[in-house]
């Protein structure tokens, strides 16, 4: 009974609409990550359900309860915060049972509490030391105990990563699923990270501009992504966007662009492939070097830009004019100014209309 | 090429001509507001006998604390000859409310302005800072009669209250820019685990203010002893502060004055804001610029 629910809202700044007529469905247990660039609403969202931020529109429901109006601490939630947001003249232990001092727990429940917060989260020999005496990672970690202990039904991470260094930020993303794993409690986390996003959640909302363009499996969100924000959005490096049009060629659908073709009669098409303009988008890791076998398209250009980064290689060069990042392996050997073969599966790429956007 | 050494470690010390411009600049500043306090010092250890000779720099001849016993204890205040006495322990009974009501209202209003977004804070907050920049002389008359009506005129309550009202706009200021500084995530941290408006200020907010208290401390405790012009206005004959008393001591004198007096009494009145300087400027500078920076 932890599902949330938001029907409908809208808040305002000042008058400013950041967020309009928004609604999301999250289902209990599920781990949900709200995605997007800065300034996207994805934080406003959050606080807006944790009721730190009172909304001018609709309904939010917390475990089949509609809790719109309810005060943060009588919905049920837990939050983590970016900046940790420890009470600093506190201990670890004192930080962790706060919440429940100030509600009158007794003592033995606090207790009890604590030491399962703790151990769940390897804090045991940090109790007595205070927030600044701890690491970044320590410190996020006894604010992610101070929501544990509080039996909360639903989970609040606003970027709890984005302060950490990369590789603390890795482990800690591991414990954070792990917990998941273990409690199974409601999630909701927000992040711009793309890589947090897609290893965390069961599902992501992508957002921009205070509208979610896409809610799906991460599966779905790299594979089949909803519009060209959202396929520009995910990806490192971005999608490959080619610009072209539609054209019918004995009896098979091809995208065309300047001189190249390349044959969609594989691709599975969501509605009518439109007349006008559309992008034709291709991940560079989908983009082999070699001939094209054949139900393949592929071309041959120039390497322009080489950037190695270890296990893989990026590789620069053009298609029909427009620059083509190919990630390969990072064992092939390049030089600037070789010609090169690529190719790649039209049925994994992706096709936009170049009007509305919107994957066809 | 020359024999110059090749750069490498640590750069050599120099102490070259503008260094020398700006200590000796310096050393004259210091001088300059150090003389006054010289030849107080002097003349308060001298014999009027000495004094009378004009040479307000040189070390007293006969070393004599008479002076300072007779402005502690003794000199005329027009009628009455009690000395600065009375007005310290006045002024004690003054300073230690308004202190403490003052900081308590300041710190409660600014973190009420700061944390909940009450609606037309900002306006409050622009009138408050309006309230902090007009001449205080101007409300005088006006809370006089309004002190008067309501019965607290004349009384160590009225000046009490007086010390607190003009010292709010200061104090939320003050409270207001530090709080500002706070991250509000730590107040939203709290808002989940359960607490309230007291809450957070008791558990939370309160044991980081301890550098902002300090220095508001040191403002209104300095502030409100060398108030002059409150105390005479609204204190009421039985409790003039120190400063009033200091100003009767130095007017009503008949015949030559008793510069030894004068001085003496002066140096005891300030005694207590200087001490207070010298055991807290370290914190003092901390404050003020921590207050300034964030505004």
């Amino acid at each position: 009974m932890s599902a949330v629910s938001v029907r409908d809202i809208g808040v305002e700044f000042g008058g400013l609409a950041v967020i309009e007529n928004l609604s999301i469905d999250i289902r209990e247990g599920e781990f949900i990550v709200l995605l997007g660039p800065s300034g996207c609403g994805k934080s406003t969202l959050l606080n807006g359900i944790a009721g730190l931020l009172d909304v001018s529109r609709g309904q939010i429901w917390i475990g089949g309860k509609n809790v719109t109006w309810t005060e943060p601490k009588d919905r049920g939630i837990g939050m983590v915060f970016q900046s940790y947001s420890l009470y600093p003249r506190m201990s670890v232990e004192e930080n962790l049972s706060f919440g429940l001092r100030i509600a009158g727990t007794p003592k033995t429940e606090v207790a009890a509490r604590v030491g399962r917060a703790a151990k769940m989260l390897h804090l045991e020999p940090l109790l007595r030391r205070k927030p600044s005496e701890l690491s970044g990672g320590q410190r996020q970690r006894v604010a992610i105990g101070r929501a544990l202990v509080r039996n909360c039904d639903v989970f609040l991470f606003d970027e709890p990563l984005s302060n950490l260094d990369a590789k603390l930020r890795n482990e800690l993303r591991i414990e954070i699923k792990k917990l998941h794993q273990g409690i199974g409690n409601t999630m909701i986390y927000v992040t711009h990270d793309q890589v947090e996003a897609l290893t965390l959640a069961d599902r992501i909302a992508v957002m921009k501009s205070g509208v979610i363009q896409q809610f799906a499996s991460p599966r779905d969100i790299y594979h089949k992504p909803a519009n060209l924000f959202v396929a520009g959005f995910i990806g490192s490096p971005a999608m490959n966007m080619i610009e072209g049009s539609i054209a019918k060629s004995g009896g098979a659908v091809v995208f065309q662009c300047q001189a190249s073709v390349v044959d969609l009669s594989r691709y599975e098409f969501s509605r009518p492939a439109p007349t006008g303009t559309v992008v034709l988008g291709v991940r560079p890791e989908h983009i082999g070097l070699g001939p094209a076998p054949t139900s393949q398209s592929g071309g041959r250009g120039k390497v322009t830009l080489i950037e190695p980064m270890g296990g893989e290689t990026v590789v620069w060069t053009e298609f029909a004019g427009r620059p083509l990042v190919i990630k390969t392996d990072g064992e092939v050997d390049f030089a600037l100014g070789d010609t090169i073969d690529f190719h790649f599966d039209p049925a994994r790429a992706s096709v936009f209309d170049a009007a509305s956007d919107e994957r066809v | 090429m020359t024999s110059a050494a090749v750069p490498q470690g640590r750069r050599p010390k120099s102490f070259d001509q503008g260094r020398l411009i700006v200590y000796g600049v310096l050393l004259l500043a210091s001088l300059f507001f150090l003389i006054p306090l010289w030849v107080m010092l002097m003349t308060a250890f001298k014999s009027m006998a000495e004094i009378r000779e004009g040479q307000i720099l040189y070390w007293p001849q006969h070393f004599t604390v008479d002076a300072w016993f007779k402005a502690w204890s003794s000199a005329c205040t027009g009628l009455t000859c009690d000395g600065v006495r009375v007005g310290f322990w006045n002024s004690v009974r003054i300073l230690i409310p308004s202190v403490i009501l003052s900081i308590a209202l300041g710190g409660l209003t600014g973190y009420a302005m700061t944390f909940y977004r009450v609606p037309g804070a900002n306006f409050l907050f622009a009138i408050l800072l309006i309230g902090a920049f007009i001449p205080y002389q101007v409300f005088i008359y006006p809370m006089v009669r309004v002190f008067s009506m309501i019965g607290i005129y004349d009384s160590l309550t009225g000046i009490v209250v007086v010390h607190i009202i003009f010292g709010l706009s200061l104090m939320t200021l003050l409270f207001r820019n530090y709080f500002s500084a706070l991250p509000i995530e730590l107040f939203n941290a709290a808002r989940v685990d359960g607490a309230g408006f007291f809450t957070i200020l008791r558990h939370v907010i309160l044991p980081m203010s301890a550098p902002i208290i300090i220095v508001a401390t040191i403002l209104q405790v300095t502030g409100i002893w060398n108030d002059f012009i409150l105390g005479l206005t609204f204190a009421g004959r039985a409790n003039r502060p120190m400063t009033v008393l200091l100003n009767n001591i130095v007017n009503s004198t008949q015949g030559e004055a008793a510069y030894d007096v004068d001085m003496a009494a002066t140096i005891l009145t300030a005694l207590l804001p200087l001490a207070v300087y010298f055991a807290s400027g370290r914190w003092f500078v901390r404050g003020v610029a921590a207050g300034a920076v964030k505004g």
